[in-house]
């Protein structure tokens, strides 16, 4: 079998000797493909792409690129491809200089510097810009050069932290389409870092959803988003209502649950038995709302707290026990249900909707957005 | 409402404390110290008439016998107004030797004395009796060149210079040649130092801007102390440290690398002066170092190795180029400091580790010749302004990173 591009074998890293900024990462990474690791700010995502980058020793573990160790390599002779999350272009050249530089240590002619740094800058769309300083240039055009320059000595993994934190979220937006375009053009494996999680659904191929230095979860954006298998992943990609819960019975992959305001059935993740306690997370835009609710397997009674007229949706915020923060989301289409804040309502899912997951110390119940 | 001065002119008069300092403090002596180095009267108000008279001598042989009379006159009546030492100081200054000539001479006409020479025929008789030096042309050439209240004595001496008794400017005799030399020591002396400051000052920089906060903040401290203490203790203590039976010194004969009667000589001469300075400047180095280093992200580093620079190449093109402001101001602020350093080359440099501004100070206290002290100093601010301008010729003043 052909190894993974990039493979992280369980590893470890403390910066202090105490706690561990990244606990036992396994990771493996295809050949071309566009890798997110997604998760809040502190859970480790730099520290992992700079141990990989050779800034940083693992504690302990093997990290591997093209199944050989890269723990002898220094960075410099890794040949990775890095954009820094606030891209630490030189000031003191020029960008043609910024992006001849790698191409002058590697000793490449001047006429084939030259080339590459052109072509580098088509890919970019900043052509003619070789003479301007960095500080000349927008925040925009900056991510640009630091894609460009991470890009031009051709290596075949490129790593990027971050590089679209700092600009606004029109510019965002343009630059995620640009570098998944990059990305298609010339077939590098990227492993991007992000806290977006938007930005993630978007770009990656598949998404590593961080915690505190573990991986909660590593599947497709779509995966991810249906298939949770986590609370914290469940809440942190995309909204989610989430209920705490008992089993009261199973069936194969389906189970019972008491959630305190009525038993409903749902999908269990996890394997549960009688008694064990879950989070339920149900999608708001696969509720319905009365007169709706009576299609469905599983129906709670709910009181409308507030009602808010988004435009191609209702949004509708319940108490559902003592969750005061359960959104359902009711689509603008011919015949749509009504509801008024106080009215008590009947809300209803289908069974396959509702995910029984692993239970969480330090996530409660509601609709929490990350 | 009245009408009120305009709120700009209010301003600037916000401006007038300043500006009167500047003046007083700066402007002030600083064109006195100039005008001191080209103009002095003193003996031109002490000798008036004898200078009206000199001026008609056509500065061969000796002058005519009124010239004798007035003079004569002139002498006694600066005894009496207890001015005659200060003239005689400046004329002896020009022709050494004639202090003594000057100061006897009316001592010798005695008290009382009339319109005729005493015991002579004639006036010319009388002072030659006194001195000799009376009846020479080079006497004479002295008194008036002293009377001369615009001169460009002072400057020429400083760049050891002469005029010739034909009036051409020649080179001094060798062995009188010591300001040149001094200039040039001081210029070796400062740009050695400025160089040592960069090579010790650059890593200790480096070290304070990227080391973890606890350790910048003790090496920040280390390298603060210093400013803190006296100047004076300092030496002094560079003093304890490096003399002949000094800590250093009884530590390498203790290891046995140098023997007891053979130790080094490390204090009151150019060692000294070096090693003391060195010290006391370093803060002036590291500092603005300090400061631009502080400004350059880590990440600059690991951008570079990313790229595919080593260390080195890392270093060289993409460090030490975002240093070099830091670099300029470091070195132009030292070099300056030394150029001018007096007191640490005054105690501990002995007699080969003087400097100009020693010189200057001597001229100052101790000779009392105010003109030449002006002069060199000077030629100093010269020597500094020219490195300045050059310096934003080269480099740009607006690049220079103090903090
Ligand atoms: N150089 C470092 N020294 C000590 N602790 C660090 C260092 N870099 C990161 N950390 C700590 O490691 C944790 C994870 O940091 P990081 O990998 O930057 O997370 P993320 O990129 O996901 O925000 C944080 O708690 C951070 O404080
Ligand atoms: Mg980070």
């Amino acid at each position: 079998m052909k190894a993974p591009h990039v493979e992280y074998r369980n590893v470890r890293k403390s910066y202090d000797g105490r706690t561990l900024v990244v606990e036992d990462l396994n990771l493996a990474v295809e050949k071309g493909e566009f890798l997110t690791l997604l998760g809040p700010s502190g859970s480790g995502k730099t520290t992992c792409l700079m141990m990989l980058a050779g800034f940083e020793q693992a504690t302990s573990g093997a990290i591997l690129v093209n199944g050989e160790s890269v723990h002898d390599l220094p960075p410099d002779k890794r040949n990775i491809g890095v954009v820094f999350q606030n891209y630490a272009l030189f000031p003191h050249m020029t960008v043609g200089g910024n992006l001849a530089f790698p191409l002058e240590v590697r000793r490449l002619r001047a006429s084939e510097r030259a080339e590459r740094v052109a072509r580098a800058l088509r890919l970019v769309q900043l052509e003619g810009f070789e003479a301007r300083r960095p500080g000349e240039l927008s925040g925009g055009q900056q991510q640009r050069v630091a894609i460009a320059r991470a890009l031009v000595f051709e290596p075949e993994l490129v790593l990027m932290d971050e590089p679209l934190g700092a600009l606004d979220r029109r510019l965002r937006e343009e630059m995620q389409f640009e570098i998944r375009r990059i990305h298609r053009e010339l077939g590098v494996t990227i492993i991007y870092v992000t806290h977006d999680q938007q930005e993630a659904m978007v770009m990656s191929d598949r998404v590593a959803v961080f915690r505190n230095g573990r991986i909660e979860q590593i599947a497709t954006p779509e995966t991810l988003y249906e298939e949770p298998e986590r609370a914290f992943v469940a809440q942190f990609i995309g909204e989610n209502n989430l209920l705490g819960a008992s089993v009261t019975a199973t069936d194969g992959d389906i189970c019972d649950v008491d959630t305190g305001s009525g038993v409903v059935r749902a999908f269990d993740v996890q394997g549960s038995a009688v008694g064990d306690d879950v989070i339920l997370a149900i999608r708001p835009e696969r509720i319905g709302v009365e007169p709706d609710s009576g299609q469905y397997a599983n129906v709670l009674t709910a009181t409308a707290l507030d009602v808010v007229f988004i435009g191609d949706h209702l949004r509708v915020r319940l108490r559902v026990g003592d969750n005061e923060d359960f959104i359902a989301k009711i689509p603008n289409i011919v015949g749509h249900g009504t509801v008024l804040p106080g009215d008590n309502v009947r809300i209803g899912w289908a069974t396959l909707d509702g995910r029984a997951l692993p239970p969480d110390p330090s996530i409660s119940q509601g609709d929490i957005e990350p | 409402m009245k009408v009120g001065l305009s709120p700009r002119l209010r301003a600037a008069g916000l401006t007038v404390p300043l500006i009167a300092f500047i003046a007083v403090t700066f402007i002030a002596p600083l064109g006195t110290l100039l005008t001191r180095s080209v103009y002095d009267a003193e003996v031109a108000e002490i000798l008036p008439r004898t200078m009206a008279v000199l001026a008609d001598w056509d500065t061969s042989g000796t002058p005519s016998e009124a010239a004798y009379a007035t003079i004569a006159m002139e002498l006694l009546r600066a005894r009496d107004e207890r001015t005659l030492g200060r003239a005689a100081t400046r004329i002896n200054r020009i022709e050494s030797g004639l202090r003594s000539v000057v100061v006897k001479t009316p001592r010798r006409l005695g008290r009382d004395v009339g319109t005729e020479p005493p015991g002579a025929e004639t006036w010319r008789d009388a002072l030659v009796a006194i001195d000799e030096a009376w009846g020479e042309n080079a006497t004479w050439r002295a008194i008036r060149e002293a009377g001369q209240p615009f001169t460009s004595r002072h400057f020429l001496n400083a760049v050891d210079l002469e005029t010739r008794a034909d009036g051409s400017i020649a080179a001094m005799p060798e062995s009188r040649r010591i300001y040149v030399p001094l200039y040039l020591r001081t210029l070796w002396v400062s740009l050695g130092v400025t160089a040592l400051c960069l090579v010790i000052g650059y890593p200790i920089a480096h070290a304070i801007a990227h080391a973890g906060s606890r350790w910048s903040t003790t090496l920040l401290v280390l390298v603060l102390v210093p400013f803190w203490t006296s100047l004076l203790v300092r030496t002094t203590a560079w003093i304890v440290l490096l003399q002949n039976q000094g800590v250093v010194n009884d530590i390498l004969v203790a290891l046995g690398i140098v023997a007891d009667d053979g130790r080094l000589a490390m204090i009151y001469n150019m060692t000294g002066t070096f090693v003391a300075m060195t010290h006391v400047l370093l803060p002036f180095m590291v500092l603005p170092l300090y400061s631009v280093m502080r400004s350059i992200p880590t990440r600059h580093m690991d951008a570079a190795a990313s790229l595919g620079a080593t260390p080195m190449q890392a270093f060289r093109r993409v460090y030490w180029p975002q240093t070099l402001p830091g670099v300029g101001a470091g070195s132009l602020l030292v070099f300056i400091l030394a150029i001018g350093y007096y007191i640490t080359p005054a105690l501990v440099g002995g007699q080969s580790g003087q400097l100009i501004s020693n010189m200057i100070a001597y001229h100052m206290q101790t000779s009392l010749n105010w003109g030449l002290a002006a002069a060199l100093a000077a030629i100093l601010l010269l020597a500094v302004i020219g490195l300045y301008v050059l310096y934003d010729r080269v480099v740009g003043i607006d690049r220079m990173r103090l903090g």
